[in-house]
């Protein structure tokens, strides 16, 4: 009897405040989550029509559009441009119309045009050109910094660095475009004697500027983390701090530096004003570092504003977001994946 | 408790109704956002008991507010397109309302240290279209021309392949920088750059006469140049809106048409329509 009357103590009695609080708690910590999903759905769904895209041509009697106009009645003729439209010029057009698939992986981006252009190639090409030289930048001083700032460096001097490096990755980044844009794009010229000013190189430098913080802060904390007792160990064998920090510390912390490049790597591909500045935006497939290229993310943050609502350039610009997004989903979810696949056999399996 | 949860909400509700003067909200085309708010601030100044919101985002953008019936009016720096016109009809029976407010003047501009003064519009499409690539083939000293553009998301850019390049496309490596004072950066800080956009007084850039063609002379843009219809890339900016106006916007509208708004344009660098 006495059990049985336990048992229904410890049954939940259903307390409508408690069952508020909690549902409230619970809406808000699924709320970034669904956030996430509902931004990725749209994104998608925006970008679906091109998979269905049939070209229509709709005719449209030019009466029925022709506006109202007001206060123009004692306007005196000064014929003023634009006379033609785009349309109306008589170019001489490719003879064979492209599919709709060979114009989206052509070579070509000008989608304001007599016959728009919507060629990926140059712009997935682009983000990985500046990615990459960021990274080759980013990354060695990030990493080493980092050993820097957690081995070497005395607590006082640790307590300076870390944080002002940190405040780095809180800069605007409008504002390390504008410096690259009026600084370092001449600058460098002066030193490499390069025939574009703007281009992927000084685009690639300043874009490194917004991936330190980045590499360094994880790397730092991943470096922090490594046991005492490998350090320890190191240094009674007779080795040198350098050698512990460079042959028992930084291996010991693959795993996070890997992680941290990742990371830098989709903040560098995803970054939109840097390069919107300082590359030249001109949409080229070449490979070279010094000449000007034009990045998926800049593409979109300049010409969604003007782009015609649910017309296809729309859509395409929706079709390059789902491209930055997948390619980041895949790269954080890589990260996190070894993270844990690795990080838990050297500090738990391993033991 | 509650009754502070009430008091809280009275004040709110105080806060919008003060507010909701029903504002005469106004958004669109870049270019035109610092003219529009001269304009803005000038007639609120007149006008206290009126409200007039100004906000950029670009010409589409402000087109698309106006067709979903958030902006009562909107600012473009380039002519309505076909679907946007069809899209007005569909909702609203009607394809729009088209008035113009200004005119801008498109220079053509390159460093200052660039001996060239003077290029016919065929010499300024060839070098923009890459049939021209060095400035030795048009009188200038042996290097390669680098050219510097605005974005596509820009009514200049769309005017200038329009008027200019007479439809065809610009040459793969032209930059496309975002706004005209990026363009005009890149110009000064670049010996071998061309670039062109509004009127600019900036440093280290020359502004260049253009010709209508080999024979005709050169003319500077000038405010009389383009009234007299001799310098020959300029453009109308423009205004629109869903029905004609009435009430408070068509005073305003009127205003801006009126001498005294008009004399505000050029303060801006635009020129007055009439």
């Amino acid at each position: 009897m006495e059990v049985k009357q336990d048992s229904s103590l410890l049954k939940r009695k259903f307390r409508p405040t408690e069952f508020i609080a909690e549902f409230f708690i619970k809406l808000i910590s699924f709320f970034s989550f669904i956030v996430i999903i509902l931004i990725f759905v749209f994104v998608f769904r925006e970008a679906s029509p091109i998979l269905t895209y049939t070209p229509t041509l709709q005719e449209i009697p030019e009466e029925e559009l022709l506006q109202e106009t007001y206060g123009e009645e004692s306007l005196e003729n000064l014929n003023i441009g634009p006379r033609k439209t785009l349309e109306e010029h008589q170019v001489e057009l490719e003879s064979e119309p492209k599919s709709i698939w060979q114009n989206i992986f052509g070579l070509r981006w000008e989608p304001i045009s007599a016959q728009p252009k919507y060629g990926v190639i140059p712009l997935i090409l682009g983000s990985l050109k500046v990615t990459l030289i960021a990274l080759l930048f980013a990354t060695p001083i990030g990493i080493l910094s980092a050993l820097y700032t957690s081995q070497f460096a005395p607590k006082w001097l640790r307590e300076i660095l870390k944080p002002s490096i940190e405040i780095l990755a809180g800069f605007p980044s409008v504002v390390i475009g504008f410096f690259a844009l009026i600084v370092m794009a001449s600058f460098f010229q002066e030193i490499f004697g390069y025939t574009y000013r703007l281009n992927a190189f000084v685009g690639g430098l300043a874009m490194s500027l917004a991936v330190i913080p980045i590499i360094y802060t994880v790397t730092e904390d991943s470096l922090a983390a490594i046991p005492k007792s490998y350090i320890e160990a190191s240094l009674a064998l007779g080795a040198e701090r350098w050698q512990t920090a460079l042959f028992v510390v930084l291996p010991a912390a693959t795993p996070g530096i890997f992680a941290a490049i990742l990371l830098g790597f989709g903040r560098a591909f995803g970054e939109t004003m840097i390069v919107l500045m300082a590359t030249g935006n001109a949409a080229l497939a070449t490979l070279s570092i010094f000449d000007p290229v034009r990045t998926m993310a800049a593409t979109i943050g300049a010409e969604m504003a003007e782009v015609v609502f649910g017309e296809f350039h729309y859509n395409i610009l929706f079709f390059l977001g789902a491209i930055l997004f997948i390619f980041t989903f895949a790269l954080n979810a890589i990260a996190e994946f070894v993270v844990r696949n690795k990080l838990m056999k050297r500090f738990s399996g391993g033991k | 408790m509650v009754r502070k949860l009430i008091a809280f909400l009275m004040v709110i509700v105080l806060f919008v109704v003060s507010f909701s003067n029903s504002p005469i909200t106004i958004k669109g085309s870049d270019t035109m956002v610092i003219l529009v708010q001269r304009w803005a601030e000038i007639y609120m100044r007149n006008n206290p008991n009126v409200v007039i919101q100004v906000t950029g985002g670009g010409s589409g953008t402000g087109i698309s507010a106006l067709i979903n019936g958030t902006t009562d009016i909107c600012n473009s720096s380039r002519p309505m397109k076909k679907e946007e016109k069809l899209k007005l009809k569909e909702k609203y029976g009607t394809p729009g309302v088209e008035v113009k407010v200004a005119i801008d003047g498109l220079s053509i501009y390159v460093n200052q240290q660039n001996p060239i003064k003077e290029l016919t519009i065929q010499q300024v499409k060839d070098i923009y279209t890459g049939k021209i690539n060095n400035w030795k083939e048009i009188g200038g000293k042996d290097a390669k021309i680098i050219r510097y553009s605005r974005e596509n998301n820009s009514g200049t850019y769309v005017y200038f392949k329009e008027e200019v390049l007479q439809g065809e496309d610009f040459e793969p490596s032209t930059q496309n920088l975002p706004g005209t004072a990026a363009v005009i950066n890149a110009v000064s800080k670049d010996i071998n750059g061309i670039g062109y956009g509004g009127a600019a007084y900036g440093k280290g850039i020359k502004e260049l006469k253009i010709k209508k063609d080999a024979k005709s002379p050169a003319y500077a843009p000038t405010k009389e140049n383009i009234r007299k219809n001799l310098y020959p890339i300029s453009r109308y900016l423009y205004m629109y809106l869903r029905q004609r106006p009435t009430g408070e916007i068509k005073k305003f509208i009127d205003w801006i048409l009126s001498p005294e708004g008009q004399n505000i344009v050029e303060s801006v660098g635009y020129f007055p329509i009439r």
